[in-house]
């Protein structure tokens, strides 16, 4: 395991770029659905808050 | 008998966001889950079940994520172009949406490329940084990739942000060739393509396996998550419209 983590010294460099390629997938992959929910917590808050004025009964004046 | 037009069909249903935004969950879900079993498959396959490289040793295990990178860097801005032309030419809002969702995807896996390639260079060419025709023309996608984020952030005022940063966009796609001949047409560090479409590989068999999957992989997972971009671009620009409105409160639970 050690031997395989080595790389025969080359470790360093195969590791790190895995490792950032990792990190870059992750956030490529999270980072629209992050969104999406933020969007939707926005427009909801948005939908309560019409609603609270009553203007969907068109007596908002 | 052959159905005339569908392609003008798919044209129209492509631009109308509800269509899209009804149709793409499961696209979106599928891209998600094959891209993610492919790159697990592809890169442990990469590092632990074939033999050092000759020359470069170990370290040419890199290129199994840096070339697919390297790929969709360039394709993700060929098609962040063509959207640019679509918006240009038809004014679709589906066409800008696009470019303004896969436009951070693009910078990050143009970065990925770029930096998997320092890496792998400092033990392969004793430089992480060269200033080399290959690696000058990926360092300028990524500032067009960054110009077009910072664009759309410079002007408030949407369509004529959308006009502008379309504009950049298609005339950005000079760059795209640049950076394929440039291991042809100028003398590089950089190695000519192993992988050409149409013609047979110039690397052996068992290198072939782990990059091909992990190729499949990258564009599997990056369509997955621009498809995933774009939803959320909609429902941001769409959000007071009946239909979202109407979706929103379906999905409330």
């Amino acid at each position: 395991m050690t031997e395989f983590l080595a790389m025969n010294g080359q470790g360093a460099y195969v590791w790190s770029a895995y490792g950032i390629s990792l990190l870059v997938l992750i956030g490529v992959g999270c980072a629209p659905l992050l969104a999406m929910s933020r969007t939707k917590r926005q427009l909801r808050r948005r939908q309560r808050r019409l609603a609270g004025s009553n203007w969907e009964d068109g007596n908002w004046e | 008998m052959i159905r005339r037009g569908w392609i003008r069909e798919a044209f129209h249903r492509s631009g109308s966001p509800r269509w899209f935004f009804a149709a793409s969950r499961r696209w979106m879900i599928g891209l998600y889950g094959v891209g993610i079993v492919l790159i697990l498959t592809g890169s442990i396959w990469g590092l632990g079940f074939v033999p050092p490289e000759r020359y470069q040793g170990e370290s040419a295990r890199i290129l199994f994520i840096h070339v697919p990178a390297a790929f969709l860097a360039q394709t993700i801005y060929v098609a962040v172009a063509v959207a640019g032309l679509v918006y240009l030419v038809w004014r679709m809002k589906m066409a800008d949406m696009l470019i303004a969702a896969a436009a951070p995807i693009g910078t990050a896996i143009t970065a990925a490329a770029l930096a998997t390639g320092f890496i792998w260079g400092i033990p392969t060419w004793g430089a992480g940084w060269v200033w080399d025709a290959r690696t000058v023309s990926t360092l300028a996608l990524l500032l067009l990739f960054f110009g077009l984020l910072a664009l759309r952030q410079a002007i408030p005022r949407p369509e004529r942000a959308a006009m502008a940063v379309s504009l950049l966009a298609v005339v950005g796609v000079v760059n795209i060739p640049i950076i394929k001949y440039s291991v042809e047409w100028f003398i590089t560090l950089h190695q000519p393509s192993s992988l050409e479409i149409g013609k047979a590989p110039t690397i052996a068999a068992v290198y072939l396996w782990p990059l091909g999957i992990n190729i499949l992989g990258y564009y599997c997972f990056v369509a997955g998550a621009t498809i995933a971009a774009l939803r959320a671009k909609i429902v941001a620009r769409e959000g007071t419209t009946d239909w979202v409105q109407a979706w929103l409160k379906k999905t409330a639970r």
